[in-house]
């Protein structure tokens, strides 16, 4: 029942962007311009760490990109008061939102991650294992995040501010290739988000 | 709030004087502890007389990490029981967190300088965490102050309050792991690595802190309550 609930919602978000393609293509061509200023960013002859730690930043950034806009429909057409009417769950709506944001972030991600390996060096195994856990914590802490900015005056400029300082353990986690330290994040902040969405939808 | 359920005139007198009694509490032992720290305390070996600056800098941290514990406690309340003084009393909390934050990096920009002759080190993991906390928490206000006043803004500010003490650990760990490790370790699992003199000093110290924490926060939240008071009273008289 839950889980049908969250999948309704998902389906719904990539309905929307299948037929307003909006934050997808944003997305991509973001990621694409982020790796070729890295390019010009770098000195000639800096290794295979260097370009990594960028790749992270990109990512980020990236996510970033994609979490300012998760909400947007939501707030321009009202949506809130008839989601939280909805007779389900109201972590279900942060769920399914996660999960749709989650699904940009990949695809965007196909993209990039070959697209860094031509422009710089090759990924290891463990770097895109890193990626896909390091995602899931972005989505599931910016959805929450995302969430609260929308609410407030300033939107857009807010996300980032709220998002970057709760984003550098991921860095971290990813950069070093902690695998397990990132799959702590994700499982400590997946709850802690699923626990408390309730309260930042319940009363706008 | 009201003293009378109290029959003992000494008790009384300390509920309705609180704030009074926290401040000077938190003068007469930030006094001694100065005194204690100057004259009591012997030179450090290896550090010579800047290593003083560490019965300031740590009870500085120490405190800062009790405001977020009780800004997030307070926040819970406001979760969990609806208490609506609560959201003031978590606000009043964080800010002075982020005050005292801003004092630890500065100390520890200043203690950086007299030891290792720069001021600042990205391999001191204390420094670092406080650098992260002090962007999450200066976010906190930004949060807040682009929020309607309501429930709503009270709701929001709790969860990302409570997000901030979760983030502390995480943080910990994340900076630990991203670089070696060479802050000096003066509490280990042996217990603290101090004389007996040193660990009293330290002991006076971080109670004088967290005196001046209490003081400072009865100090502001009363402000902030006549705040509130004085707006409702003025648009009362205004309709």
């Amino acid at each position: 029942m839950y889980l049908a609930d969250v999948g309704a919602l998902a389906r719904k978000d990539l309905l929307l962007e299948l037929r307003a393609k909006e934050t997808l293509p944003a997305m991509l061509l973001f990621v694409l311009s982020a790796l070729t200023i890295f390019h010009f960013a770098l000195p000639r002859g800096t290794g295979h760490q260097a370009a990594l730690g960028l790749l992270w930043a990109a990512l980020v950034f990236t996510a970033l990109l994609g979490l300012t806009r998760a909400f947007v429909a939501e707030r321009e057409q009202g949506m809130f008061d008839a989601l939280v009417l909805a007779p389900c769950d109201r972590s279900a709506i942060w769920l399914g939102k996660s999960i749709a944001v989650f699904a940009f972030l990949v695809a965007a991600e196909i993209v990039a991650l070959p697209a860094f390996q031509v422009f710089f060096s090759g990924l290891s195994g463990r770097t895109v294992a890193a990626v896909v856990l390091a995602d899931i914590g972005i989505c599931t802490v910016g959805t929450l995040f995302g969430a609260m900015a929308v609410a407030g005056r300033a939107r857009e400029l807010l996300l980032p501010l709220l998002f970057l300082p709760a984003a550098i353990p991921i860095v971290v986690g990813g950069v070093g290739g902690y695998l397990w330290f990132l799959a702590l994040y994700d499982a400590i902040f997946a709850l802690l988000a699923w626990a408390l969405f309730e309260y930042v939808v319940a009363e706008r | 709030m009201s003293g009378a359920q109290y029959h003992d005139p000494v008790r009384r007198t300390l509920a309705t004087n609180r704030t009074a009694a926290v401040c000077s509490l938190a003068v007469v032992l930030l006094g001694s502890a100065t005194a204690l720290i100057f004259f009591y305390a012997p030179t450090d070996a290896d550090q010579g007389f800047s290593q003083r600056i560490f019965y300031f800098h740590v009870p500085i941290a120490l405190t800062a990490y009790a405001c977020f514990g009780w800004g997030a406690w307070k926040a819970l309340r406001v979760l969990w029981k609806g208490d609506d003084r609560a959201d003031l009393e978590s606000y009043v909390a964080i800010h002075q967190g982020v005050i005292f934050g801003a004092l630890t990096l500065l100390t520890g920009s200043i203690w950086a300088r007299a030891s290792w002759g720069v001021w600042w080190s990205w391999s001191e993991n204390q420094l670092v965490l406080f650098l992260v906390l002090f962007l999450f928490y200066c976010a906190y206000f930004m949060l807040r102050f682009s929020l309607e006043p309501g429930r709503a803004r009270a709701n929001m500010s709790a969860v990302y309050a409570l997000f901030g003490v979760v983030l502390i650990p995480v943080s910990f760990l994340a900076i630990r792991l991203s670089q070696k490790f060479i802050h000096p370790v003066v509490f280990n699992s042996h217990g603290p690595q101090m004389a007996g003199s040193q660990f009293f000093t330290f002991c006076v110290a971080f109670a004088g802190m967290l005196a001046l924490f209490a003081a400072l926060y009865q100090v502001e939240l009363a402000g902030k309550r006549a705040d509130a008071h004085v707006r409702e009273l003025r648009e009362l008289l205004s309709t």
